[in-house]
């Protein structure tokens, strides 16, 4: 059997492979080693590469296997995690000046559960600085590119998640999700992206950005991947106090149930006017597809959308201007080491050590919450976040999920959107509404534009309604059968 | 709601402790206040009677049993700071 393209395979073809002994953890990981020997140098796409610990764990997890060891869904499989998910004893960045050193002393819940089954960590996936930004170019490790055009951004935060799993050099991902830095870096790299309910999977061990919106997920292969990993993180956390002590049934079990007679809401704030035609006309091609399958499909209006990103960008910084207050020089990361005084070291640790969006953050929220200002802003975005909220749930009341563009464009250039924040902020649209409900919602490749980037299919489901995002995400898919790779030495040439 | 000036810009830069050049506080003054002017929208939703989100589930309190279980060692906790002395985090003079 051929199997010099392992590293573009999914989780559970791989699985298969191991469990028929058709090839051995260390073939896997050398796959994915060579692939990141050939492609990382153009792609930027890790801050960390665990390379010796790869090669080592490889042949543990074949020794285990050739004892007979119990072979779960991701014993084996190379995973990379986004650098704000702590890793015992492995630097963890943020992408950050101010966390150049930091190595953690515990393993985020996430990472015990997947080391649980014998995973095999690839690296640290390279971010915008603590997660904030749509393009990946505010990493202080320097921008990850596209792999289906290395001129354009990969979307962010979760750029080098995405980006890993795009261009085979890891099988699937972790990111984090606070107003789509999972599903729209999925949508330029054409890869699924998956944002779970607020509360489903633990945080402890991720670094807050904005506490009441950040959420950990999958970025896979395919929907079949992503519901085998949602099985592995999702659970209730005692060390996580906003994690929900709900039932996590079997999501690979709702996959196939087909979506006949399903209801589908199409929210017309979602279609806004700045949507690029080629993104409209795949997304409405998706939407016959449904219609196809069996599924009633409605428009619907859910008319306080259009304040959403407003309300996103007063509370999203407010939070992080409370978070990231930690970060003084005093118990981790960098530090200022000439300043004679303590206030004179905070200052100086914190503005050497942020770049420039998170500052701008840190500003945006504090103004915020200034007394004078918290009224007008921070606790009306509230008020307002509850209206976003309520029009949810008068939809879901009628619908089983709602679908949208992921993102209202592809991946735009590197440099394009940079010196002009608000533009940036725009990128996000679709995907901020469902942070500020904490929805579960995915994003699903359904095409290519005429440059051959990706586009991207967002279906939102109810609180804890996971199984109906996922069962609608895995009909389109095999409806669709996007199985597009991007050709890596073709871009070269350009 | 939407203007800010670049005293403001300074003042909001002392709270959050950050420090910034003439020509920094400048840029962030104009694009503070694009951004201010953009999300100043919300102004116009009438929000009388609608409760602020605190979260977006019902919550209660979530307590736990008191025992007492191991935690992180001290060497562990100091293990990342950027200087420590006689067990603790050392900084400079408190001013």
């Amino acid at each position: 059997m051929d199997n010099s393209e392992v590293f573009f395979y999914s989780a559970h073809k791989i699985n298969n492979m191991l469990k028929r002994r058709e090839i051995s953890c260390v073939e896997i990981v050398k796959s994915i080693l060579d692939r990141i020997e050939k492609v990382e140098g153009k792609i930027n796409a890790y801050i960390t590469v665990e390379k010796e610990s790869m090669v080592r764990e490889a042949r543990e997890v074949d020794e285990y296997i050739s004892k007979g060891g119990k072979i779960e869904d991701f014993t084996g499989i190379p995973v990379a995690i986004k650098d704000n998910i702590c890793t015992k004893g492995i630097l963890t960045t943020c992408a950050s000046k101010i966390l150049k050193n930091y190595v953690p002393v515990y393993d985020a819940t996430v990472v015990r559960k997947l080391k649980e089954q014998r995973y095999i960590l690839v690296g640290k996936a390279n971010m915008d600085e603590f997660a904030m930004g749509s393009s990946n170019e505010n990493s202080c490790f320097g921008p990850v590119k596209n792999p289906w055009d290395l001129t354009r951004v990969p979307g962010g935060s979760s750029g080098g998640p995405a980006a890993c799993v795009a261009s085979g050099e890891a099988i699937c991902a972790l990111g984090s999700d606070t107003g789509g830095s999972i599903r729209q870096p999925a949508a330029l790299c054409g890869i699924v992206g998956f944002k779970p309910t607020y509360g489903r999977v633990s945080r402890y061990g991720l670094v807050a950005f904005a506490s009441s919106l950040d959420q950990i997920g999958p970025l896979t292969r395919d929907v079949e991947d992503c519901a085998a990993l949602l099985n592995v993180i999702c659970g209730y956390d005692e060390s996580d106090s906003t994690s929900i002590p709900a039932e996590v049934p079997d999501f690979k079990s709702f996959l196939k149930e087909g979506i006949s007679s399903m209801r589908v809401g199409v929210p017309k704030e979602l279609m806004v006017s700045g949507i690029d035609a080629e993104v409209r006309e795949e997304v409405e091609k998706a939407i016959l597809s449904l219609e196809e399958l069996g599924a009633y499909v409605e428009e619907v209006s859910l008319p306080h959308l259009e304040y959403a990103l407003d309300v996103y960008y007063i509370i999203a910084p407010s939070e992080a201007s409370s978070n990231l207050s930690r970060f003084d020089g005093v118990r981790y990361g960098y530090r200022n080491k000439d300043a004679k005084t303590l206030r004179e070291m905070y200052r100086k640790t914190r503005s050497e050590g942020f770049g420039d969006e998170v500052k701008r953050r840190i500003m945006l929220g504090t103004y915020s919450l200034s007394a004078g200002y918290y009224d007008a802003y921070y606790e009306k975005a509230q008020r307002v976040r509850t209206l976003i909220i309520n029009d949810f749930r008068n939809a879901f009341e009628k619908y089983d999920v709602l679908v949208s563009p992921t993102s209202p464009t592809p991946a735009f250039r590197i440099g394009e959107k940079i010196d002009d924040p608000l533009t940036m902020y725009l990128s996000d649209i679709c995907t901020i509404p469902v942070n500020l409900a904490g929805l579960p919602a995915i994003s699903i490749p359904i095409g290519l534009s005429r440059k051959g980037l990706p586009i991207g299919f967002q279906i939102i489901g109810d609180i804890l309604r996971e199984d109906n995002v996922l069962r609608v995400a895995y009909s389109l898919e095999k409806a669709i059968s996007f199985n597009k790779k991007p050709d890596l030495g073709f871009l070269e040439v350009l | 709601m939407g203007k800010i000036s670049k005293e403001e810009v300074r003042h909001i830069a002392k709270l959050a402790e950050i420090e910034f050049s003439e020509d920094e506080i400048e840029k962030f003054t104009i694009q503070l206040g694009r951004i201010l002017e953009h999300v100043a929208k919300i102004s116009e939703v009438d929000t009388k009677n609608i409760p602020p989100t605190s979260h977006i589930i019902e919550i209660k309190n979530v307590f736990r049993d008191d025992i007492v279980k191991k935690s992180l060692s001290k060497e562990e906790a100091l293990a990342n700071a950027p200087e420590v002395m006689n067990g603790g985090f050392k900084v400079p003079k408190i001013d």
